[in-house]
């Protein structure tokens, strides 16, 4: 670890807390469906589409609808997705020729992409044409980010509103995240990334002759549109199977910083606008305190265990941090901020090879994704998570005091705490149990790359990843087969949408109730004694649930090494 | 539910029609449009010709470079090293077995003492960077294989240095291509 090295976390966490309130009020205004200095642009826009998809936009919905449309329009757009993949071979924009890809590969990756986790089987440059990079996946990093704001919007109404029957519109809720922000912000964005490097162009590939007379075969294509969203609606999905590794993706230490910054930037933005919503900011700036108490922690320890190095090559005199799988430009500081940003969230994309971190350094990406990616988390996902806990929090305060559980100027009782219970129960039943069956099953067996401990990790990032939705990878787990593409696929989905059901409800039960007194019975969740029990209850609760399995993958791995034992 | 259902199918189909079209097709369309116009040279991929008009690469990829005549950039997993159509990191554990047999076979090739970034390969396969230190340390193999002075090749490692910006963001480093272009620039034996 260097000075320079904190200089420049600290460097992140500063502009993240400036840019917190600009970006929560401008989504502030989205939530309330207020007029922005944009719709003199878009607004005649806006309103064709409503007229076109015959939406009364001011139509309240009640949750099971809201829920029911989101979901309808999330499987139409897999679909969508799904029937580009397989007929690439006889669509447009094709010129490389590319094959179509296969059913099962084809199923993982709409899911994937269709629930923002944009986990990748297969390696973009090579099986995929530009018309499927454009049409099939960069349309769904618009829309699964936008549906994950909207749902925190419905879920805000629900702590914000008294007596009420419906939680907002989810066409309208759509429609002005993705033209009063998601758009105009990514023009700007991939602009800037082509500036700086990120090719932008319709062509495919060309061949150059190398210095020593080699061809080397050079893949172009829209990348910058794709990265840009790719960053800012925490999909993480990559043009080329290195992600964000690759210099055509993050050309510099500058593009670096920024893609960070735009992973948090919606999700920081959110707590804020929380806070308006239900009428104190002060409730939001816990949330982002907690949060960047865990993301801190977890930032230090990645660091210290990067810059420490592996003692494997250190015994055979390779002196000094680990750079396996990492870039220069990035280094040490850069790699491992960029690898917990991308965890901490729901984003997903690497800028370097997790699965070549120390144990330690790895542990935590992905126990960052166990505890349910909620420091700061995936756009809008993140803050709907975070409040389950949060609902969770007050009710074991409730019950460690004898307080009334309430948050926020709303009663939790019995029907939201098993909402919350039931939401958060998918991570571990999908995360265990898929890595559990896979660890027994010839089929998941197969696909280990490394042997000892670290195999049994690699399975386990692979189902921690999917069912949160992140979509990073230990990616030498060989994860292109009919197995890991269906129980994937299946993970990602429950992962995205036995979470966004409960939460609904929850939004909808709460937006019926009264207003709370508040008053002195009530635990207050402003001051560091809430952040701590905030802190305590999420590191609690996913350590009791997934301490087991990290102490057989990177706990075990690191042991051995120690040791110097190898595999 | 069910007039939910019914009610839902209209903007379902819709929505999808009309985003797919705005996000999937216009959007990187126009994204395409303003770029080509405004950064061409870096919207093609910051492409490098040579005084002949021969394309020899990309300023951002790392090219293998196998030869003492030039700098050589990291270990690279890609494909059979520094494929652009294969990118990948080695996906190597820390305590694999192929790790540490990978490095002591470099550590032969290159010698005992060589820097660590230069046994170990990058995340992407296609890293153009190498840290000062392993330019510096390449200096008088280049500078023997050319016959040219090392305090020429050293200046030359020297002007390429880039620094982080700011002090704080990024790592020092050099760009493998381009101190090599600079060298075939400087000339030397053939």
């Amino acid at each position: 670890m260097t000075l320079q090295g904190w200089g420049f976390i600290a460097l992140f966490v500063a502009i993240l807390a400036a840019a917190a309130k600009p970006m929560g009020l401008w989504l502030f205004a989205l939530y309330e469906g207020r007029r922005t200095p944009l719709h003199r642009v878009f607004g005649p826009v806006e309103r064709g589409i409503y007229r076109i998809g015959g939406i009364d936009p001011h139509a309240e919905q009640g949750w099971r609808t809201y829920a029911l449309h989101l979901i309808l329009f999330n499987l139409a757009l897999a679909l969508l997705t799904y029937a580009v993949l397989r007929l690439q071979a006889v669509l447009p924009w094709n010129p490389r020729g590319l094959a179509g890809m296969n059913a099962d590969g084809a199923f993982n990756t709409a899911i994937s992409f269709a629930t923002n986790t944009n986990w990748q089987g297969y390696a973009g440059e090579s099986t995929l044409s530009n018309l499927s990079q454009a049409l099939g996946l960069t349309l769904h990093n618009f829309t699964s980010a936008a549906t994950g704001i909207a749902i925190a919007f419905a879920l805000f109404r629900g702590f914000a509103r008294k007596e009420a029957r419906g939680i907002g519109n989810f066409w309208a809720d759509f429609t002005r995240v993705t033209l009063y922000l998601l758009i105009p912000a990514c023009i700007v964005y991939a602009l800037f990334l082509v500036a700086c490097g990120v090719p932008q162009t319709l062509a495919s590939s060309i061949d150059a002759t190398t210095l020593e007379g080699a061809r080397q075969t050079i893949v172009l294509g829209p990348v910058a549109s794709q990265e840009a969203i790719k960053m800012l609606g925490t999909n993480g999905g990559g043009f080329f199977n290195a992600n964000s590794a690759h210099p055509f993706e993050n050309p510099s230490a500058l593009t670096n910083l920024v893609q960070m910054l735009s992973i948090f930037l919606v999700g920081v933005g959110l707590t804020w606008t929380f806070g308006k919503a239900v009428g104190n900011t002060r409730q939001g700036w816990a949330i982002l305190a907690a949060m960047a108490v865990l993301f801190l922690g977890g930032v230090a320890v990645t660091y210290a265990a990067e810059s420490a190095g592996n003692p494997a090559l250190h015994a055979i005199h390779v002196a000094g941090a680990n750079m396996e799988g990492k870039e220069t430009r990035f280094g040490i500081v850069g790699s491992s901020l960029f690898a917990v940003v991308t965890t901490a969230a729901s984003c997903g994309a690497v800028n370097a090879m997790h699965d070549s971190f120390t144990a330690l350094g790895g542990l935590i990406p992905l126990f960052n994704i166990q505890l349910g990616e909620i420091v700061v988390g995936g756009v809008g996902a993140g803050i709907y998570g975070f409040l389950l806990f949060a609902i969770l929090s007050v009710f074991v305060a409730g019950l460690m005091v004898g307080r009334t559980p309430e948050y926020v100027g709303k009663k939790i009782e019995a029907r939201e705490v098993k909402l919350a219970v039931l939401a958060v129960a998918v991570l571990p039943l999908c995360i265990l149990g898929g890595a559990a069956l896979a660890s027994v099953l010839p089929a998941g067996l197969a696909g280990i790359a490394n042997n000892g401990p670290h195999g049994f990790s690699e399975i386990l990032y692979a189902f921690t990843s999917a069912t949160g939705n992140n979509g990073s990878a230990f990616a030498g787990l060989s994860a292109n087969t009919p197995f890991y593409n269906a129980m994937l696929g299946i993970a990602m989905w429950l992962g995205r949408f036995f979470v966004i059901v409960p939460v609904l409800a929850i939004a909808g039960s709460l937006a019926a109730k009264k207003h709370a007194a508040g008053g002195v019975g009530a635990f207050p969740t402003t001051g560091p004694l809430w952040v701590g029990l905030l802190v305590g209850i999420i590191l609690i609760l996913g350590g009791l649930t997934f301490l087991p399995s990290l102490a057989l993958g990177p706990i075990a791995d690191h042991v051995t090494l120690l040791r110097g034992q190898l595999f | 539910m069910r007039s939910d259902l019914v009610s839902g199918l209209r903007p379902t189909l819709l929505f999808t029609l009309i985003f797919a079209a705005l996000l999937g097709i216009v959007y990187p369309l126009v994204v395409t449009g303003a770029g080509q116009l405004l950064f061409p040279a870096q919207a093609n991929g910051s492409l490098v010709r040579d005084d002949a008009g021969k394309l020899r690469g990309s300023m951002l990829l790392g090219q293998s470079f196998a030869g003492d005549r030039y700098f050589q950039g990291r270990p690279s997993a890609a494909g059979n090293g520094y494929d652009a159509l294969a990118s990948s990191g080695s996906n190597l554990g820390p305590a694999s077995k192929k790790l540490s047999d990978r490095v002591t076979a470099d550590q032969k090739r290159l010698g005992a003492d060589a820097p660590a970034d230069l046994l170990q390969a990058s995340g992407s396969g296609l890293d153009p960077e190498i840290s000062p230190e392993a330019a510096r340390f390449q200096v008088a193999r280049v500078a023997k294989a050319r016959g040219i002075a090392p305090d020429r090749v050293a200046q030359l490692v020297e002007a390429n240095v880039q620094r982080p910006l700011f002090g704080i963001i990024g790592e020092p480093r050099v760009n493998v291509l381009a101190l090599n272009l600079a060298l075939d620039r400087q000339g030397g034996a053939r």
